[in-house]
């Protein structure tokens, strides 16, 4: 064992097996480890304690519309891309109880939910959710009013990055600057080369979890091969996305032909929201029990490709899919930028690989800019 | 604008926690449309609360669930916390069936005001249309409450018929104050003395000086969209015509997603926005 911790921006080594250490001194810690394993043929993002629990030895096959899991031929801890699943579903779960109210005599009571937080350390978070996160920082975090749920399970937070090595058909990470390198946010990163995980030191609570890993400074040659893999990967990207102007390009073609285009192939299935790592729309619903002597007030997920999204008096403002599917995407390339000063699109590829039919944002914003083929 | 908090709640817990608050007095306005006084039940709360015009507060049954609602009484009397309902979907439908001192949850208030401070020492034309009229009242009262403030104000209210008209008893009282009370209507009945018409063709009459005018208005998009137009046509700036919008809202803080407008969050940065802000998305169908 090291007598001392590296220190913060150290590369350091260890070997593969030693990640088991970290996940003991994160449970240690007091953390609820959250990372990719395998559940009903994909790669999601679940509760897990031990190496066993990764996908080792799988990666994923993406592309439009397509995703399947298929064995590799040497056993990668993290050989897989992105799955269905984003940190979203912990830092800002699908429902969530607000607060719950109790009839009484003079009218009702209010309850706010004190359940305490839970506090998790999330296993191989790629640099497009890091980025992803970030996103969501600015907008529950860095805004005038901040939502307490979020920011208190987000500052506990404990983060191990992975670099990508093999970017997927429907990456384009390069395109929005989100990756495939971790460059900040994380508290560890690891970049899985054969035989060893190159770690670099995020923080000093990252260094700590190191203690018992048995690690060693990183050597030149071990440097220079992550600095390669990374390279390599960068010129690998499945596709790609022309960001230039993209504000104004989509406000100023707001009655685009193409919007009519996609709404004849896109079946406003919510899939690509719900896939999307930086989504943040939510509704606020009532539940009640039987008696009608207690109500909860829950926040569930929503989509503006739901009908009941623009929902006003007399009706729903946007009745045609062509309407949502802008919405989303001019909000998601456009408005995000500014509202919060970034894009709401990060380069993941979630929302190519789980449409139904594959439409492909990135061949969308091209027939709009005008290049590129078009689709009927 | 800070509130003070009256009650302790967990630093984690929601920005959504309502108030309670009763319901001191039902005031039927037109058909389907009533106006409901409401007070905090907390005194402490109740003597911090302040609104402007134009800001709107999410009101809140509980098993129903919750409605954007605008203030429509004076802001500078917060403690007679007026709102004036037209009995719509569940949530309205569900305040409906509410009797005196029955209670709701409020919270708020919310959302941009009308410029009554920038429009200071300039002529105003308040062009309200049906329950759109409800959010333009507090500027009403506020402009009536410093007069001498404020040149040549002139209000144009419109309603579908006659018995759809908001505040009928009070016109007297605004002409009193030295305001321009002009009444339109779409259909007109038998009893009906007054114009016919949609509330954009009081314009034709007016002849605003554009370089100290200010509009306000509120109403149906499509009036709204033709105010607008004749504003514009009598070269009043994109920046002094103020339209108060409406969108579907769950959260009034920014975070469900619900009433963007563009770059817009209508519960933020709007309801009230200067023409010039919506511009590009104003004709933009379903948008």
């Amino acid at each position: 064992m090291q007598p001392t911790l590296p220190a913060t921006g150290a590369q350091v080594v260890i070997s593969k097996p030693a990640l088991q250490t970290i996940f003991d001194a994160l449970r240690a810690a007091g953390y609820t480890l959250v990372g990719p394993t395998v559940r009903e043929n994909a790669i999601v993002y679940e509760e897990i304690s031990q190496l066993a629990d990764l996908p080792i030895g799988w990666t994923d096959e993406q592309g439009p519309g397509t995703y399947r899991l298929k064995k590799r031929e040497e056993d990668r801890y993290f050989g897989y891309v992105v799955g269905p699943h984003s940190w979203k579903r912990y830092l800002y779960p699908s429902r969530l109880k607000l607060f719950s109210t109790r009839k009484s005599d003079g009218g009702f009571e209010i309850e706010p939910d004190t359940t305490p937080p839970p506090k998790y350390a999330f296993i191989g978070v790629r640099g497009c959710e890091l980025a992803a996160i970030a996103v969501q920082d600015r907008i529950f975090i860095d805004g005038p009013i901040q939502e307490p749920t979020y920011k208190a399970r987000r500052e506990s937070a404990f983060l191990l990055a992975v670099n990508c090595t093999e970017p997927g058909n429907t990456c384009f990470c390069v395109s929005m600057k989100t990756g495939p390198k971790c460059n900040s946010g994380f508290d560890l990163a690891l970049t899985e080369l054969d035989d060893v995980f190159l770690m670099e030191v995020g923080s000093p609570l990252g260094a700590h979890m190191l203690v018992n890993a048995d690690w060693r400074p990183a050597g030149a040659f071990e440097l220079s091969h992550a600095r390669r893999a990374l390279a390599e990967a960068e010129a690998k990207m499945g596709r790609s996305l022309d960001t230039r102007d993209l504000p104004e390009l989509l406000y100023e073609n707001l009655d685009h032909p193409r919007w009519e285009a996609v709404a004849q192939r896109c079946l406003s299935c919510t899939n690509c929201t719900l896939v999307c790592p930086t989504c943040f729309c939510a509704d606020v619903q009532d539940v009640s029990d039987l008696t009608g002597d207690t109500a909860e007030r829950v926040r569930v997920w929503d989509s503006c490709f739901n009908p009941d999204f623009s929902y006003v008096y007399g009706g729903n403002l946007r009745p045609a899919i062509r309407a949502r599917y802008r919405q989303w995407l001019s909000h998601k390339l456009g408005s995000w930028i500014d509202q919060f000063g970034v894009s709401g699109c990060v380069g993941c590829g979630r929302c190519i690989t789980w449409c139904p039919v594959g439409i492909d944002l990135t061949e969308e914003v091209a027939a709009i800019r005008g290049e590129g083929e078009t689709k009927p | 604008m800070t509130l003070a908090q009256p009650i302790l709640y967990p630093s984690f817990a929601s920005p959504m926690l309502p108030q309670v608050a009763a319901i001191t007095r039902t005031q039927p306005e037109s058909p389907g449309v009533f106006t409901y006084t409401v007070e905090f039940r907390d005194p402490g709360y109740r003597a911090a609360y302040r609104f402007r015009p134009g800001q709107f507060n999410m009101l809140y049954l509980p098993g129903i669930g919750e409605v954007a609602i605008s203030i429509s009484s004076d802001s500078e009397e917060p403690d007679q916390l007026l709102h004036t309902i037209r009995i719509a979907g569940n949530v309205t439908q569900a305040i409906a069936r509410l009797k005196p001192r029955s209670v709701l949850g409020v919270r708020g208030p919310y959302g941009s005001s009308w410029p009554v401070e920038r429009a200071r020492g300039r002529d105003l034309i308040i062009v309200g249309g049906g329950i759109g009229l409800a959010p333009l009242r507090p500027a009403i009262y506020y402009v009536m409450r410093h007069r001498a403030d404020y040149g040549k104000v002139t209000v144009l209210v419109g309603a579908r018929a006659p018995a759809d008209l908001l505040y009928p008893s009070e016109y007297d009282e605004w002409r009193k104050q030295n305001l321009d009370v002009i009444v339109t209507v779409d259909r007109a009945d038998e009893a009906w003395k007054g114009r016919v018409g949609v509330v954009p063709m009081l314009f034709y009459s007016l002849r605003p000086d554009p370089k100290r005018t200010t509009i306000f208005t509120c109403g149906p998009e499509i009036m709204m969209r033709f105010v607008v137009y004749e504003a514009l046509a009598r070269r009043i700036p994109k920046d002094h015509i103020y339209v108060s919008l409406e969108r579907n809202m769950k959260c009034a803080i920014g975070f469900c997603g619900h009433c963007q407008y563009g770059p817009t969050f209508l519960c933020k940065e709007g309801p009230v926005l200067t023409y010039a802000q919506v511009e590009p998305f104003f004709s933009v169908e379903e948008f």
